[in-house]
């Protein structure tokens, strides 16, 4: 799997939203799944799958589909 | 307008009081000034003002609210419809809760000023970590307590997070054990509030003549003293016992309102709570409202610049403590330091762990 789908892939499963809504428009409680507890478990599920570990001011700062890329650069993993 | 990143350049207990009654204090008065153009009933409340000692803008100045007037009155500087999240206190039957209304602009400076003062005692890098709670205080995802919204937020500074009791409260001493074995020689961050750590944790160990060897461990524990006060349980003893049972030698306890979540006040290594350059605590007389002097006792009053979509930003608790000094702690850090010694009489429960109901 290509990075780009495993992040895709952890998307969809934590805040089950199918690929044709991940875009700029998915958001911090833009979608009911997508709260404080659905958060915590994306983000570890991200860490999973990237053998990462995220600094808390990055899981602060992850409000988007499309910040979590650019903050995945942070931790060398390039979407 | 000030911004909250502007007294992020300074360190959270960095201002001795001079600087910070000038950049808290200006801040703090745009914010007065927000929440008297956009919220009608703080402007009625506050109109007429009587307690006001001089004209300067002072930080002692501000007007202040009583924190009950949150459940009486649906307060709000916003529109409704920018309101992302609605907050309850922890009202037990038969008390009405407060409801605090947060839009998305106050909800994220909650997050970031609590990062800013937590990160400040543990570091920036997450740390395993054990939550002195149930899971199951997370199970309706759509409206969970107090409790679950503090286990929530805290849990960001962890990994490897595990909750140590089970839905009945019974310790999983194993659980323990393992996640110990593999994180061994790390540092481990505890999570949980004050009474359940006491009662479920500590006393649990001692009952069962466990001892637990955590010397890497730092624990963060808040959410209400009035349950310990009644069993004589005070900050001294506390440690002390957690120590004997646990081996853990930083204990933080933490204080503060659901009414201004994320600037809370810290517990040092001395045993006193701290305001922040994001906050600030003054006590009052009871007979007439004005400033006490440093060691007496009498009401505490609660400042805050987090709260923009609610006026909660200058509020009267039903608490009572103590000013012990201003910027010249011990431990280092400046601001003023104190201690909360209970609550006047017929005051609610109010506490997040003091509400607990099994």
């Amino acid at each position: 799997m290509t990075n780009k789908e495993k992040y895709n892939q952890v998307f969809m499963e934590s805040f089950s939203v199918s690929s044709d809504q991940l875009n700029e428009n998915l958001v911090y409680q833009s979608v009911p799944q997508w709260d404080s507890i659905g958060h915590m478990g994306m983000v570890a599920a991200l860490e999973e799958a990237f053998d990462i570990m995220m600094e808390t001011d990055d899981i602060i700062d992850f409000g988007s589909y499309n910040k979590g890329v650019e903050l995945l650069a942070k931790y060398n993993v390039v979407i | 307008m000030t911004l909250i990143e502007d007294l992020n350049n300074y360190g959270p207990y960095s201002l001795d009081s001079v600087e910070k009654n000038q950049i808290l204090g200006k801040f703090l008065y745009e914010i007065e000034e927000l929440h008297l153009s956009k919220c009608n009933d703080y402007r009625n409340i506050t109109k007429d003002w009587p307690f006001k000692s001089s004209n300067e803008n002072s930080i002692e100045n501000l007007p202040f609210i009583p924190v009950r007037l949150f459940k009486e009155l649906e307060l709000l500087s916003v529109d409704k419809s920018e309101v992302k999240k609605t907050m309850m206190s922890s009202g037990t039957s038969g008390q009405t809760p407060s409801k605090i209304f947060l839009d998305g602009y106050t909800a994220a400076n909650q997050t970031k000023v609590l990062s800013k003062i937590l990160t400040s005692y543990i570091g920036k890098k997450r740390l395993p970590m054990l939550i002195i709670d149930s899971s199951s205080v997370l199970k309706d995802r759509n409206s969970f307590s107090a409790r679950g919204a503090g286990i929530l937020g805290f849990s960001m500074y962890g990994f490897d997070v595990q909750y140590v009791l089970d839905e009945d409260f019974n310790l999983n001493i194993e659980l323990i054990q393992n996640f110990l074995k593999k994180h061994n020689g790390e540092s481990i961050l505890l999570f949980g509030f004050t009474y359940i750590v006491w009662e479920y944790f500590n006393n649990a160990l001692k009952k069962g003549n466990t001892k637990l060897n955590i010397e890497n461990g730092i624990l963060i524990h808040g959410g209400g003293w009035k349950k310990m006060q009644d069993s004589a349980v005070d900050t001294i003893t506390f440690r002390k016992s957690l120590f004997e049972n646990t081996g853990i030698q930083k204990v933080y306890n933490y204080y503060g309102l659901v009414e201004q979540t994320g600037s809370i006040f810290m517990e040092c290594e001395e045993g006193y709570l701290h305001s922040s350059i994001y906050s600030d605590i003054i006590i009052r007389n009871h007979q007439d409202y004005s400033v006490a002097s440093i060691g007496k006792e009498g009401l505490v009053q609660l400042v805050s610049c987090l709260p923009t979509s609610y006026p909660g930003h200058s509020i009267l608790t039903e608490d009572l403590g103590t000013i012990i000094g201003i910027d010249d702690c011990n431990c280092g850090r400046k601001g003023k330091y104190f201690t909360i010694s209970g609550r006047i009489k017929d005051a609610e429960v109010r506490g997040c762990s003091d509400t607990i109901q099994k």
